[in-house]
């Protein structure tokens, strides 16, 4: 299959960016002032990702859309209200997690972010279980920026009237060169920001617009490290089909409702995982020193029993000091609990973290 | 006068009697972007020419750091496993990453000067 372009390639070209290969995408990995640098300035001021590789899935229905995708997403869309959003996932009948996703309720229906890798296999899964009976588009002629930051508001509201007022995890529409675009106060970075959907023949002069005023373009590399700076999982790697969310420690994200009464694919796990049967548990590491616990590397208690693996590790730049996600043995679970890192052969003293590690800073 | 070689795993070499400095160029500091992370040989250590003799890490992966002579470490530059981003400052200056008593000079002659160095590392971006 040959590799993708976002509509924005050739502005993120110009932009002297690397690019790597993502999800069957060119996306740009870094731009030349570096990761560490976009990282802070998207911490300080205000940042620019394409994610237009994300898939973008409107579901038409009404009632009896609500019926049947609550078969599959463990979230409460009776309750969820007009261009509100919620954190859920795709599950599978194991309790499992097929995809973690963004639901917004629509005027049509449903519109839900979907990541890159999984989006055609998403589609497949929810066409077979609303068997046929709603209409679903997956738009690849929409592209997909964030802007996140604590001037993002900011700055956005000088080309978007009126963005401003949006609360965090709702959305709207809004207008732009007499176009329809779509935004919602959301973002995987832990700052405040943006993220909007817009036609692709208007997104870069969008985003040239924004990067004149001073907003820095972002590549996947600072994703990474922001993300799990927020203690934001990254699907595919903390989270998978054999996660439940109740072990990625997602459980706020099933609504009360959908925990009680269940009624979706793999709540039998769920519901035993809450009832005691929970074996490991998502948590954050701190190694002690400055050694760096990639994806992979094995979790011991004190006494060497072996406890779990890193599923997430970098260096996190505004916490200025390596961090980790993975998963550990419950009783290892509790923030503080010493634990050793086994990289290339040794062993290093490391913390549990409560999670994130950077705190947030969302308006509400 | 300190002569200065490069090998092909972007590592330079300054020699000076039977001791050979290394670390590695600009045009690695700059393909790795932000370093993060270093960690050296032990002093004493018998490293073989083209062996592992460090890891270099940044925000994106862990990188091996290659000995481009055989020899025995005999220093170490601690200061930037305390600062590692002064790698990426100076990388072929002040951020070396440790000395090496030269067991077979004639291994130098395998290595290249600057302008062929500069040359391969146009080819090989990578």
């Amino acid at each position: 299959m040959d590799t993708q372009k976002t509509a924005l390639y050739n502005y993120h070209k110009s932009l002297g960016a690397k690019f790597v290969p993502f999800a069957g995408y060119e996306m740009p990995v870094q731009y030349p002032s570096g990761i560490v640098e976009e990282h802070k300035a998207t911490r300080s001021k205000v940042g620019l990702f394409d994610v237009s590789h994300m898939g973008q899935l409107l579901i038409e229905g009404n009632e009896n859309l609500v019926i049947e995708l609550e078969k599959i997403i463990p979230t409460d869309l009776k309750k969820i209200k007009l261009n509100q959003s919620k954190y859920s996932f795709l599950m599978n009948k194991e309790g499992g997690i097929y995809d973690d996703l963004i639901i917004t309720k629509v005027e049509k229906g449903f519109s839900i972010i979907l990541n890159a890798a999984c989006k055609n296999n998403d589609l497949k899964i929810i066409k077979n279980a609303l068997r046929s009976k709603f209409k679903l588009t997956l738009y690849d002629n929409l592209s997909l920026i964030a802007l996140q930051g604590p001037k993002s508001s900011e700055i956005l509201e000088k080309t978007i009237r009126g963005v401003s007022s949006l609360k965090f995890m709702n959305g709207n529409k809004f207008s732009y060169n007499g176009r329809d675009i779509y935004i919602t106060r959301s973002g995987y970075t832990g700052e405040d920001g943006f993220e909007i959907s817009i036609p692709n023949e208007l997104v870069e002069d969008f985003a040239k617009r924004l990067v004149t005023q001073g907003v820095k373009p972002i590549g996947l590399g600072a994703r990474d490290t922001l993300r799990l700076e927020a203690g934001l999982c990254l699907y595919g790697h903390d989270i998978n089909e054999s996660t439940s969310p109740i072990e990625a420690n997602l459980k706020w994200a099933i609504s009360k409702r959908r925990r009680e009464e269940g009624g979706f694919a793999g709540y039998n796990k769920i519901k035993s995982d809450m009832n005691g049967s929970l074996t490991r548990l998502r948590i954050g590491v701190k190694p002690e020193g400055k050694i760096i616990a990639r994806e992979g590397v094995k979790i011991f208690s004190k006494d060497n029993e072996e406890i779990g693996l890193v599923t997430s590790g970098t260096f996190g730049p505004s916490v200025n000091q390596p961090i980790a996600m993975g998963y550990v043995k419950l009783k290892f679970s509790k923030p503080g609990t010493k634990v050793l890192l086994e990289v290339r052969g040794k062993k290093h003293e490391a913390n549990i973290s409560e999670l994130p590690f950077y705190k947030k800073n969302y308006v509400r | 006068m300190s002569e200065k070689k490069y090998s092909k795993k972007h590592e330079w070499v300054s020699i000076e009697g039977d001791i050979a400095t290394v670390g590695i160029t600009n045009h690695a500091a700059n393909l790795l972007g932000d370093i993060v992370f270093v960690e050296l040989p032990d002093k004493g250590k018998n490293v073989e020419k083209e062996g592992q003799a460090g890891v270099v890490e940044s925000t994106k992966a862990a990188s091996d750091v290659y000995t481009p002579v055989t020899g025995e470490i005999t220093e170490t530059n601690k200061s930037i496993v305390d600062d590692p981003a002064a790698v990426n400052k100076d990388p072929e200056g002040t951020s070396w990453f440790f000395k090496i008593k030269i067991k077979n000079k004639s291994e130098l002659n395998e290595l290249m000067n600057k302008t062929d160095y500069e040359k391969f590392a146009k080819e090989n971006p990578n």
